[in-house]
């Protein structure tokens, strides 16, 4: 039961010029399930483990419960930490391995028993305590990674990526057993994961890191109608949200053959372009007005059909227009389709900063 | 939540029989590939033959070796081993009553020496080692890696340049001749490779386990001698067998810091039978099978073990 609290928290590496984790700034209230996220190299590990206390600070603060621990060793934390590749102990069995912690930390043999036992009971891992790592499956280690850390009972857990390891129906699961159990302890959790969808799924908040800078941090909601910049905007979310360079016009901006209206008070302040960023199931096809789009692939899930596509007449680029159209009736490949945003669905950045422009 | 749709069975006159033809085929496939494999695996008589040749090659002197030392004296240097085959009845367990306990030297005693030299001399350079290796692999401290290095260097100095040295050292400090003496040198000359060995192999050992100890609360010490040491076994036990073997077949270090008298170990005595024995060299053969007992029992018993020590450290073990 604690909070925790980044106070320009960097860390740079020796040798390295920029820091890779650069003056983060986040406040996480007691039992609350933060995660951090964003893409490989972005800092996120780091930021987590410099909460443990595995990585040096080199300038900010770390607290948690408002004591600062900046200096203090991995030990006098009081946290736990479930690591990607469980990283059990192999040659102990699971009740031993559950146990480490409180028999260095001298806790009595009966107690020790109790906690093991309680925390195999909410894991499902009674049948197996005698076994050794071994011989489990890859989501019994993780479930034992996860006791390791329950049976400590500490402030904050701390969790490294510890799906990435599991089969893509397992993580499902697991993601969601993870989330309950830590809504059911209550325990303050900060959670690392470059999936998205993990990270929406999972947190009360969200946390977006690029290059060791703090993007954004809100709730999974917010984050997805309301993101701070392109990059955010661009990163979560899935199938991704398409992002146009539209030239400004007389009572909006230029979108197609047509006009989407935006305010003028928003783009007083930028050029003549704009970046306007529209999510797949925002884009509504259109008769005639709009913008043409030449369909290349059409992804059909059941109830909803995604269509991938180019703006007719040019060259399809890297990242292809993507819109969401009725799973029904879906277009075929190789037809010209008009899209155009739903009002009130876009969102509108600056050109050069990448900055959310209005609200 | 996740749960995949099964298929109801539906009969199908059709699908029945052919999938017992895939089946069948499947089977006879599977079989085919059995005798394939067994062929591959299988050397052919010529290998066969010429391996079967060299093993006889080089177990002939061994075997004459343990002949003649069940024969009488006089029979041995009249006739060559090979004729007390044909008379079995011949041979006498004489030499070796009288190598073990009744000779001038015995042998039983050499044995117990060589045992005493043999395990602390085992035990404690492997101790220190793993406490090096562990510091030299987990911990951070200024000229780590000079350190190392310099300890590895010292692979490649002959053990011979320590002779005289630590000769004149351990004459001031009054313990040649005595065991102590051949631990420390064995202990000293077994480090290097030692040191070596163990921190490959520990830095093998997944970082995040350490660091897991860490969050635990484990102290260095706890991580070394709980986590550590167990999961260092498959190492520790090869260099364990390397340093036993090294120590046991040893003369030279034995013969300098030893030397004869009670506490004499099996080589050394072994080499003085041969000097001072030229004519009895029935007593020389059953003393040279005896020192040969415990390496071979080490080997055959502890042989997986040699073979991943082989390689340990280089790869993955």
């Amino acid at each position: 039961m604690a909070t925790v609290k980044y106070d320009n928290a960097t860390r740079l590496y020796p040798g390295n010029d920029k820091p890779s984790v650069d003056a983060l700034d986040i406040d996480i209230a007691d039992g609350e399930f933060l995660v951090l996220v964003g893409p490989s190299g972005c800092g996120k590990s780091t930021s987590l483990r410099m909460l443990a206390g595995l990585e040096e600070v080199n300038g900010g603060r770390i607290l948690i419960d408002d004591k600062d621990v900046t200096d203090l060793s991995p030990k006098d934390r009081d946290v736990a930490m479930v690591f990607q590749n469980y990283a059990l102990y192999p040659h102990m069995s699971v009740a031993d391995n559950m146990g480490f912690a409180l028999k260095i930390a001298g806790i009595d043999k009966g107690e020790i028993r109790r906690r093991v036992e309680e925390a195999a009971k909410i894991l499902d891992l009674e049948p197996y305590l005698e076994r050794k790592p071994k011989a489990l499956s890859g989501g019994q280690r993780q479930r034992v990674a996860m006791g390791r850390a329950i049976v400590r009972e500490p402030k904050v857990f701390l969790m490294d990526e510890p799906l990435s390891n599991l089969d893509a129906k397992l993580r499902v699961q697991t993601r969601t057993q993870i989330a309950s159990l830590q809504r059911r302890l209550g325990i303050t959790t900060v959670y690392v994961t470059h999936d998205q969808v993990e990270a929406m799924t999972m947190g009360d908040r969200v946390a977006v890191l690029k290059d060791g800078i703090l993007q954004q941090c809100d709730s999974p909601r917010r984050m997805y109608d309301h993101p701070n910049n392109v990059f955010v905007a661009g990163f979560i979310g899935s199938p991704a949200m398409n992002l146009f360079e539209v030239p400004v016009a007389e009572g909006g901006v230029k979108f197609g053959n047509g006009v989407h209206p935006v305010d003028r008070s928003v783009l007083g302040s930028t050029g003549n372009r704009i970046t306007l960023g529209v999510r797949p199931e925002d884009l509504e096809v259109s008769g005639e007005d709009g913008l043409p789009i030449n369909i290349d692939v059409v992804e059909e899930l059941g109830a909803d059909a995604y269509v991938y596509g180019s703006v007719a007449g040019t060259d399809p680029g890297d990242r292809p227009i993507i819109a969401r159209v009725d799973g029904r009736r879906p277009p075929m490949k190789g037809d010209v389709i008009h899209v155009k945003p739903k009002a009130d669905h876009v969102h509108l950045f600056d050109v050069e900063t990448g900055l959310r422009l209005g609200d | 939540m996740t749960t995949s749709a099964t298929p109801v069975a539906v009969p199908d006159p059709d699908a029945a029989p052919r999938a017992d033809r895939t089946g069948d085929r499947g089977g006879r496939r599977g079989r085919n590939r059995t005798r394939v494999g067994g062929q591959a695996g299988r050397a052919g008589w010529l290998v066969n033959l010429v391996v079967a040749a060299l093993c006889v090659l080089w177990l002939i002197p061994t075997i004459g070796l343990l002949v003649t030392s069940f024969r009488d004296p006089s029979a041995a240097n009249d006739s060559g081993w090979w004729t007390a085959l044909a008379n079995p009845l011949s041979l006498t367990i004489d030499n070796y009553r009288e190598v073990l306990v009744s000779g001038q030297t015995p042998m039983l005693n050499s044995f117990l020496n060589s045992l005493v030299v043999a395990v602390p001399a085992t035990i404690i350079p492997i101790l220190i080692a793993a406490f090096a290796a562990y510091a030299f692999t987990f911990m951070q401290f200024p000229g780590r890696d000079l350190f190392f290095i310099l300890l590895v260097a010292l692979l490649v100095v002959p053990n011979q340049v320590a002779f005289v040295p630590l000769f004149q050292l351990f004459g001031q400090l009054g313990i040649n001749g005595q065991f102590i003496a051949v631990w420390l040198a064995h202990a000293g000359f077994g480090m290097p490779l030692a040191v070596y060995i163990l921190r490959n192999y520990m830095s093998t050992l997944p970082m995040a386990v350490i660091e897991s100890a860490k969050i635990d609360g484990a102290s260095h010490f706890t991580t070394f001698w709980r986590l550590i040491i167990p999961m260092s076994y498959p190492a520790l036990a090869s260099f364990a067998i390397f340093q036993f073997l090294w120590v046991w077949n040893d003369l030279f270090v034995a013969l300098i810091f030893l030397g004869q008298g009670d506490n004499m170990v099996m080589t050394v005595n072994l080499a003085g039978m041969l000097g001072s024995q030229g004519q009895g060299w029935n007593l020389l053969t059953a003393g040279a099978f005896l020192t040969m007992v415990m390496p071979l029992l080490v080997f055959l018993s502890m042989q997986r073990f040699f073979i991943r020590g082989m390689t340990s450290g280089a790869v993955k073990g």
